[in-house]
């Protein structure tokens, strides 16, 4: 494949947002989607041709012309495009395209019709260019794009001031994660005087002992390195603390939430530690720090995602404790498992959010469940495809979402560190709740009685075909992507694994008394997510009188949970609140208005007080000048008399 | 008598920057001829003089031989032989993107002035047109006498500005900015006086490879300091820049963000850097420091700004800390980051204000409590809007990003908890700018601004240099930091090398 095939992937993108943000609103007005879907859909076939060349082990690796140069700072733009890469460019593709189909239909006489498909575009393209880079400045140039179209789309409609402050809370909070993630590449070039991949990789040793001290500790180079390009993981990937943003952004239309949200951009951070896997690798402590933010944030995430009514902020949550696998996975060494988990989630979650995206479509922009039920009869094909890719999160067995969920226990399990053991217990916990909650949306919105307005049930109807058609492929690639990972234990290959292992390595195999444990820890996983759908039919659909009972008797826990563990409130008090204090009233009134300014405005002040002061000697009668006349002569013979003398 | 003296021609004679410093001249007494009713031919005059100037500085961005650091398109002729005074003009790599740009500066600002001034038509364009003049005479200037003098002249027309065309608080912003620059002005003065009367000469070419005494350069440092810490401005000699840029029309807060504060920091560059290295270097650390608080201290006090220019002045605190942090680091990135970030922050910061004199020409407000939904009441104009706060927040494939990341770079190898504090502001920046655009153009239309019509060809027209800047910069730095590379490298040597003399000449001190 040529150099100018793998250089149109992102360009076509590219040449879309321009074509569509330039001329879209005068000229293709309701055929704005047209340009979109041909540019996402000639990359999305170069992307598999790329992809097939990657499988016969071509690996592409060109610089394209030198972006920044500054004395020995050098940085190109500049692709490379291994296996990992391919992978990204399948996802990234795939379900850009299939959200450009689905969103013909869902945002169908928005005013904002040509503007919407440009920003796709450009998301599209940016998220090309962070996927593809050869070097970590081209990577941060992605990172940020996407962070920007992110911020367009979450505000697309930003006449709702909560749309608008989504938006820039999701920017804003990134911009902490991404302070981390600069100094981090500054220190890579500080250290390797490069910023490419595989010069990187390649001295890796140099730096291997060296130490830095940080108030005091010392701590090893490549561990602050390491966690540095972590924080930037942190903020795009919605882990603890900086997991703020991703809920809110569900402010943004639904096409939005499955594309950027869901599939790809949030999974931008796994594959930012998959890509520096070599670094991380050489760290233990980074490792570590990777599997537990992970870890934690899972379950975080799974228990506030038990209690929400919003049917997509569940799903966001979801998603949130999702990306949580995918970092455990990769903090226990296992980065092949956490990219595998990233490639089935991208399908069954982006499937979750168009289901829930078609179900405000017929509810008129309704997202409590609460106030849906039994939506099964009107919308069947909505229906069956949540209930696949519902099945396919929940880990049953023989769906997409099973394998690459048990790789990553497995993994964790069999890992030597308490750390990992420690991960898979959470992970299997939160396993059970996902199956719970999974579940506990759709039979509140599929099944039981409708429980909305009149208004509502009126209007009820399935999605147009611009929109299931996205969701049945999507839901077939909720059951059928795992087969390209299936465990050795049942008689599969994991060839996902092998593939891309070439780019980050394989992680430890386990002989002997651990891989006895294979079986039983399988079994444990479909116990649990078994466990967890029962639980929910029991609760849901049995008696659904119960789960009201249940928060009433335990309010406090039950509270804590429906208001997110108060964090967006602790950071509003410690945070936000205190710099707005500190600007407004120490700096501009006081520092400014009081102290700065009152030098300046005293230094004239001096000036003329002196003045009014000096003018009194002038007081015209002659006595006083004869004084200060003979004063002077006596001082000035003095000052001659005994100054010349020494 | 040696024979280059006795010839009127020191040494070249392009007449390059002699005409772009001397062509506003001629068209601001041209328009005294005109009558002062006749507008269209006053502000018509005005376009073609500010084009044609800008056609005059061309071949100094595709004739300009990047591989040396010598001075060229030199012009020198004596003037006042008795004090060794030359009429001495050329560029560098550090002075010539700020020709180009002063000439580009005064061509927008024109066309959008088009409208807006309404009163003394004449006037005001003659003295725009004279402060383009002293602009490129200050960039140009190789001769101290010069240099001070288009350094003082470029204040009396930008007074003016203030004073007459400006807002209701007009006349206090105009006398403040007069005394505070005045102030630094009078102490620069004594510091060329004592250079002249130590070295001889004015000669800035020659100054700046001559080893002034290292305790004379810690005095000429601080008189230096005095003048290009009020212009840049550096905290806490800043609260002038507030002001003037609030009261002053649209042309005016352009010229200054875009040009006038540049020359402090190009002073640095000029005279600090080369004349004083000792000096500089030792203290460096204090300049970085002082940046850094600017940086977090203009950003932090945006946060509770309710005008809009007030906010646009302050980020421009911020942002000039950014710059002088790169200058003071002594690194090649450092030093090439802070020169392009002069240029990025004249673009972006020039066009913000040119974009809140548009809406301000329409609305008659500035406060940001009055606006809410504009991107639905001028779509157009919302998109430029946006393209020039991301470039101001330094997303990357704008031009504030490579700015912002090299001086970053810089002022990480200088220093590491400096860098670490610094890169903070990138933070604080998109809060505020973000923060400002939401309530400026999201939510639903504020009724005080519904009804307003987006921006006209005319207006188009100014801002799309800019935008064509902000990406060309952004995507392809190489293009500007070219022009720097030579230059940049043999300050640098200048700065090691002067730091050996200083060590010499201690080493022979204490031997004797």
């Amino acid at each position: 494949m040529d150099i100018i095939h793998y250089i149109l992937i992102p360009v076509l993108p590219l040449t879309a947002f321009v074509l569509n943000i330039v001329l879209g609103k005068f000229i293709f007005k309701k055929q704005a989607h047209l340009i979109a879907i041909a540019a996402v859909g000639i990359s999305l076939a170069l992307s598999i041709k790329a992809f097939m060349e990657a499988s016969a082990g071509v690996v592409i690796n060109q610089d394209l012309y030198t972006w920044i140069a500054s004395g020995t700072f050098k940085v190109s733009v500049g692709f490379l495009v291994d296996q990992l890469t391919a992978v990204m460019l399948i996802v990234v593709t795939s379900v850009s395209f299939l959200v450009h189909v689905y969103s013909i239909g869902y945002m169908h006489g928005d005013a904002g019709y040509p503007r919407f498909f440009s920003f796709l575009s450009l998301f599209t393209f940016s998220m090309l260019m962070l996927v593809m880079s050869n070097n970590f400045l081209q990577l941060y140039f992605g990172w940020e794009a996407v962070g920007l179209c992110s911020y367009f789309l979450i505000g697309f409609w930003y006449e709702k001031k909560t749309a608008a402050d989504a938006a820039k809370k999701a920017f804003i909070v990134n911009r902490f994660g991404d302070f981390g993630f600069g100094l981090g590449v500054i220190l890579i070039f500080l250290n390797f005087g490069t910023l490419h991949y595989t010069d990187i990789f390649k001295d890796l040793g140099v730096i291997a002992a060296q130490t830095v001290m940080i108030c005091g500790n010392e701590i090893n180079l490549t561990t602050l390195i390491a966690l540095l390009l972590f924080c930037g993981a942190v903020g795009k990937s919605a882990q603890l603390p900086l997991h703020v943003w991703l809920p809110d952004a569900m402010e943004g239309p639904t096409p939005v939430s499955a594309l950027i949200h869901a599939a790809t951009m949030v999974t931008a951070g796994v594959f930012l530690v998959a890509r520096a896997n070599p670094i991380f690798s050489m760290s233990p402590v980074a490792m570590d720090v990777v599997a537990l933010t992970g870890g934690i944030t899972a379950i975080f995430a799974a228990t506030i995602a038990l209690v929400q009514n919003d049917i997509k902020r569940v799903v966001a949550y979801s998603t949130v404790s999702q990306l949580g696998y995918m970092f455990v996975a990769c903090g226990v060494g296992a980065f092949s498992a956490g990219i595998f988990h990233l490639y089935t989630h991208a399908f069954f979650k982006a499937c979750l959010f168009l289901c829930a995206g078609s179900v405000m479509h017929a509810m008129g922009g309704e997202l409590d469940v609460q106030k849906m039920g039994g939506l099964k009869k009107y919308m069947p094909i909505t229906y069956w495809t949540m209930f696949i890719a519902s099945l396919s999160i929940a880990g049953v067995p023989g769906l997409a979402g099973f394998f690459s969920k048990d790789e990553i226990l497995w993994k964790a399990l069999s890992s030597h560190s308490p750390v990992g053991k420690f991960v898979w217990i959470i992970g299997v916990i939160t396993a059970l709740l996902t199956a719970f909650y999974s579940f506990r949306v759709l039979f509140l919105a599929f099944h039981g009685t409708f429980r909305g307005t009149e208004e509502q049930k009126h209007h009820l109807h399935e999605s147009p075909s611009a929109m299931t058609i996205p969701l049945m492929v999507l839901s077939v690639g909720a059951v059928v992507a795992g087969y390209v990972g299936v465990p050795h234990i049942l008689g599969g290959h994991d060839w996902i694994g092998g593939f891309l292992g070439h780019v980050v390595g394989h992680a430890p195999v386990h002989a002997g008394a651990e891989a006895s444990l294979e079986w039983p820890a399988m079994i444990l996983s479909v116990i649990v997510a078994v466990v967890g759908i029962a639980a929910a039919a029991f609760f849901y659909l049995k008696r659904p009188e119960l789960p009201q009972k249940i928060a009433d008797s335990f309010k406090p826990i039950y509270r804590l949970l429906f208001n997110k563990y108060y964090v967006d409130e602790i950071y509003g008090f410690l945070i936000v609140k205190p710099c707005y204090w500190v600007s407004a009233n120490v700096l501009d009134k006081i520092t400014d208005k009081v102290f700065i300014e009152g030098i300046v405005n005293g230094v004239p002040m001096i000036v003329e007080w002196s003045g009014q002061k000096l003018r009194k000697i002038q007081t015209g009668v002659v006595l006083h000048y004869s004084l200060a006349m003979a004063i002077g002569v006596f001082l000035l013979a003095v000052l001659v008399i005994f100054g010349a003398g020494k | 008598m040696n024979a280059t003296v006795c010839s009127v021609v020191v040494a070249g004679d392009s007449y390059v920057l002699t005409v772009a410093i001397f062509l506003p001249v001629l068209a601001a007494l041209l328009m005294l001829l005109i009558n002062k009713n006749r507008h269209s031919t006053i502000k018509w005059t005005a376009l073609a003089a500010s084009i044609a100037n800008f056609i005059g500085v061309i071949p100094l961005f595709t004739d300009f031989d990047k591989t040396t650091a010598k001075m060229q398109f030199v012009a020198q002729y004596q003037w006042i032989r008795a004090w060794n005074i030359n009429y001495y003009v050329g560029v560098d790599g550090i002075s010539v993107l700020f020709v180009l740009l002063s000439a580009l500066a005064t061509i927008l600002c024109v066309l959008v002035s088009w409208t807006a001034i309404k009163d003394k038509v004449k006037e005001f364009f003659i003295a725009l047109m004279l402060i383009e003049g002293a602009m490129i005479g200050v960039f140009s200037s190789l001769d101290m006498f010069m240099f001070y003098i288009f350094w003082e002249a470029m204040l009396i027309p930008m007074y003016l500005l203030v004073g007459i065309w400006g807002g209701p608080g007009r006349l206090y912003a105009a006398i403040k900015f007069f005394l505070y620059t005045l102030t630094g002005s009078v102490l620069m003065l004594l510091g060329v006086i004592t250079i002249y009367m130590m070295t001889g000469t004015f000669d800035m070419v020659k100054l700046m490879s001559t080893q002034l005494p290292v305790g004379m350069q810690m005095v000429l440092f601080w008189a230096f300091f005095a003048a290009f810490a009020v212009k840049v401005p550096m905290f806490p000699v800043h609260t002038w820049l507030p002001d003037a840029h609030t009261e002053a029309p649209t042309a005016g807060s352009v010229i200054l963000a875009a040009i006038l504060i540049k020359m402090g920091a190009y002073g640095f560059l000029r005279f600090s850097l080369p004349m004083f290295p000792d000096a500089s270097q030792s203290v460096a650390p204090l300049m970085m420091v002082l940046s850094v608080v600017g940086i977090i201290y203009g950003g932090v006090i945006c946060l509770s700004q309710t005008d809009l220019k007030r906010l646009i002045a302050y980020s421009s605190v911020s942002h000039m800390g950014f710059v002088t942090l790169g200058i003071f680091s002594l690194n090649i990135q450092g030093l090439e980051g802070g020169i392009l970030q002069m240029i990025n922050h004249g673009v972006i910061t020039g066009a913000l204000f040119l974009c809140v004199g548009m809406v301000y020409e329409r609305s008659h407000t500035r406060l940001i409590a009055d606006y809410g939904g504009l991107a639905n009441v001028m779509p157009v104009f919302a998109g430029f809007f946006m393209v020039f706060t991301f470039a101001s927040v330094g997303l990357p494939g704008t031009n504030g990003f490579v700015g912002e990341f090299l001086i970053l770079i810089g002022g990480f190898t200088a220093n590491k908890p400096v860098g670490i504090l610094a890169a903070t502001g990138v933070i604080i920046g998109a809060v505020y700018m973000l923060w400002l655009y939401q309530r400026v153009f999201y939510t639903d239309v504020n009724e005080k601004i519904a009804g307003l019509s987006d921006i006209t060809f005319r207006e188009v027209v100014t801002l799309l240099p800019l935008l064509i800047l902000v990406f060309w910069i952004g995507f392809y730095p190489s293009a500007f930091t070219g022009f720097m590379d030579a230059t940049v490298t043999q300050l640098l040597g200048r700065l090691r090398g002067g730091h050996m003399q200083a060590l010499n000449m201690l080493i022979e001190t204490v031997v004797k």
